[in-house]
């Protein structure tokens, strides 16, 4: 059971250039009925059908939680990926119908906080749309630190100025570069719960400043989706079902899964959740460990995979599906 | 004083460590005379600059001074002692109201002392994973009658009356970290007349 068995068919209402880099979408249900409610932080899956390939990719959702007509996302263009952003940017436009999951939030508020203090860098910012909006409502202090590599590709930056004022902070690479972690970890008032959504170094940076200054684990709170990475095609046989399938260079082995028809589960697609660990049957070569999920043992001992990233390449792997 | 003698029970009942330096920022310490030497053990362990960190607040046994004045001789930033528990926990919620994160807290003495502080501490949105408690001295159980909410201090029998409502009292091992309490329920619901031996057990 995961998320995507229920898609929602959704009608694209617009499709707005946000920078050269960045494309925003907005999304209404093809019936115009209200789309289910969900929470600052959430993501849905988006369904792309481009031509006999089938991709799903998570997506933050960036509209506010209080509206329930329709959602938005923004999508990065990424020309090193497997296609899935940059069938985004060219081929989806205003009035085509697509299939969404509902959506899933594994980044919410801690809605204990005191206050809340949001990082992002770069397209990492969508999430804090939607929490930042959330946490006004809620009438909680909140504070945004929002970095990106130059002014002319940060996303949304004068608009979330204009609208939370000098609760937003930001920076350029190309001007003086990110935030003082250190200064900022160190003056936050007892109670502050820290949310990061970025690169993978900045993500790293604060989970370890913030440790070191004895921030407690449960007020640090990170995301971060992998997209699945592009490799070579390798065969994998599932057990229970009885079939060998083939991963191609650009799918990932969880879609190579779905699209053979078998029962898997899923919510991130990103190698977060841990919903779709599985048992390794048996595995004559190497692993390629991509997720956030497994810890070192588990690797180690070649017995689980996390198919929405990982991939395989050697002789025989079988899986327990 | 010797160590904690505290036996395993049910889950709910607290069990506690031995005090150890953890990173962090600002450091505050809660103690009463049973667990003075706690904290004296953890400063003169402590490196250099940690006691520029330190924040001490002690509720001394009336009429002693030798550890008011051993403590104070550690050289923490601040140092105030108080008669009471409930004097000192409202002092550590003054404090607490404007520390920043990265601050721990370390409790040492007995349960009451323990449990109110973290139940202040927890108001002002310290995590429970930044506060460390030491227990020392006394068992006696700080306990809430559940009929009439009367919270009864220092409880060393078994079963123990209630002094608001006058029923007798079976002090179960079931805690509220909230209310900092033991919970007492009526042993002789049943039979009010049932005659039941108090003996002393919480020492």
């Amino acid at each position: 059971m995961s998320a995507s068995d229920h898609l929602i068919p959704v009608v694209v209402s617009k499709v707005v250039e946000v920078n050269s880099i960045i494309k925003r979408f907005e999304f209404k249900h093809v019936d115009g009925d209200e789309l289910p409610a969900f929470s600052g932080g959430a993501h849905i899956v988006v369904e792309m059908l481009d031509g006999p390939t089938k991709r799903k990719n998570a997506y933050s959702l960036m509209s506010s939680p209080f509206e329930r007509g329709q959602y938005a996302i923004s999508v990065r263009r990424d020309d090193d990926g497997r296609g899935g952003s940059k069938f985004m940017h060219e081929k989806v436009e205003a009035g085509m119908k697509m299939k969404i999951s509902p959506p899933v939030n594994l980044f919410a508020l801690d809605l204990r906080a005191k206050k809340h203090l949001m990082i992002a860098g770069g397209i990492g910012i969508t999430p804090f749309i939607a929490q930042m909006t959330q946490a006004t409502e809620l009438g909680v202090p909140f504070e945004l630190h929002y970095a990106a590599r130059s002014a002319s590709q940060a996303a949304y930056m004068d608009s979330l100025q204009d609208r939370f004022g000098d609760q937003v902070s930001c920076y350029c690479d190309d001007a003086g570069g990110g935030p003082d972690l250190v200064g900022l970890l160190s003056d936050q008032p007892l109670g502050t719960h820290v949310y990061v959504c970025g690169p993978r170094g900045m993500i790293e940076a604060v989970v370890q400043t913030a440790t070191g200054l004895g921030w407690p684990a449960a007020h640090i709170h990170f995301e971060h989706f992998l997209s699945p990475p592009v490799g070579q095609a390798f065969s994998v046989h599932l057990a229970k079902a009885g079939i060998d399938i083939t991963v191609g260079p650009e799918q990932s082995l969880l879609e190579a899964i779905e699209a053979s028809g078998t029962p898997v589960n899923c919510l991130c697609r990103g190698g977060a959740c841990g919903q779709c660990e599985t048992k390794v049957v048996s595995c004559e070569g190497d692993i390629a460990h991509n997720d956030h999920w497994l810890d070192d043992e588990q690797r180690a001992s070649k017995q689980f995979i996390m198919p929405c990233v990982s991939r395989f390449r050697g002789e025989r792997l079988e899986l327990d599906l | 004083m010797s160590e904690s003698l505290i036996e395993e029970s049910i889950l709910s009942r607290p069990t506690y460590g031995t005090l150890a330096i953890a990173p962090g920022l600002a450091h505050y310490f809660v103690a009463d005379a049973s667990g003075a030497e706690c904290v004296i053990r953890v400063a003169e362990a402590a490196p250099r600059d940690f006691m520029e960190k330190v924040h001490i607040l002690y509720v001394p046994t009336p009429g002693e001074n030798a550890l008011i004045t051993a403590l104070y001789a550690l050289g923490a930033k601040r140092f105030e002692h108080f008669p009471t528990i409930d004097d000192a926990v409202a002092r550590l919620g003054d404090w607490l109201s404007d520390a920043r994160m990265g601050s721990q807290l370390y409790l040492a003495g007995t349960e009451t002392l323990i449990g109110k502080a973290v139940a202040a501490a927890e108001e002002c949105g310290l995590d429970h994973s930044a506060v460390q408690c030491e227990h020392r001295g006394s068992l006696a159980r700080r306990v809430q009658c559940v009929h009439c909410k009367t919270m009864i201090e220092k409880v060393t029998t078994q079963p123990v009356k209630c002094p608001s409502c006058d029923l007798l009292l079976l002090v179960r091992d079931h805690y509220s970290r909230r209310l900092a309490a033991f919970q007492g329920v009526c042993i002789n619901a049943e039979d009010p007349t049932e005659d039941i031996e108090i003996r002393e057990v919480f020492k």
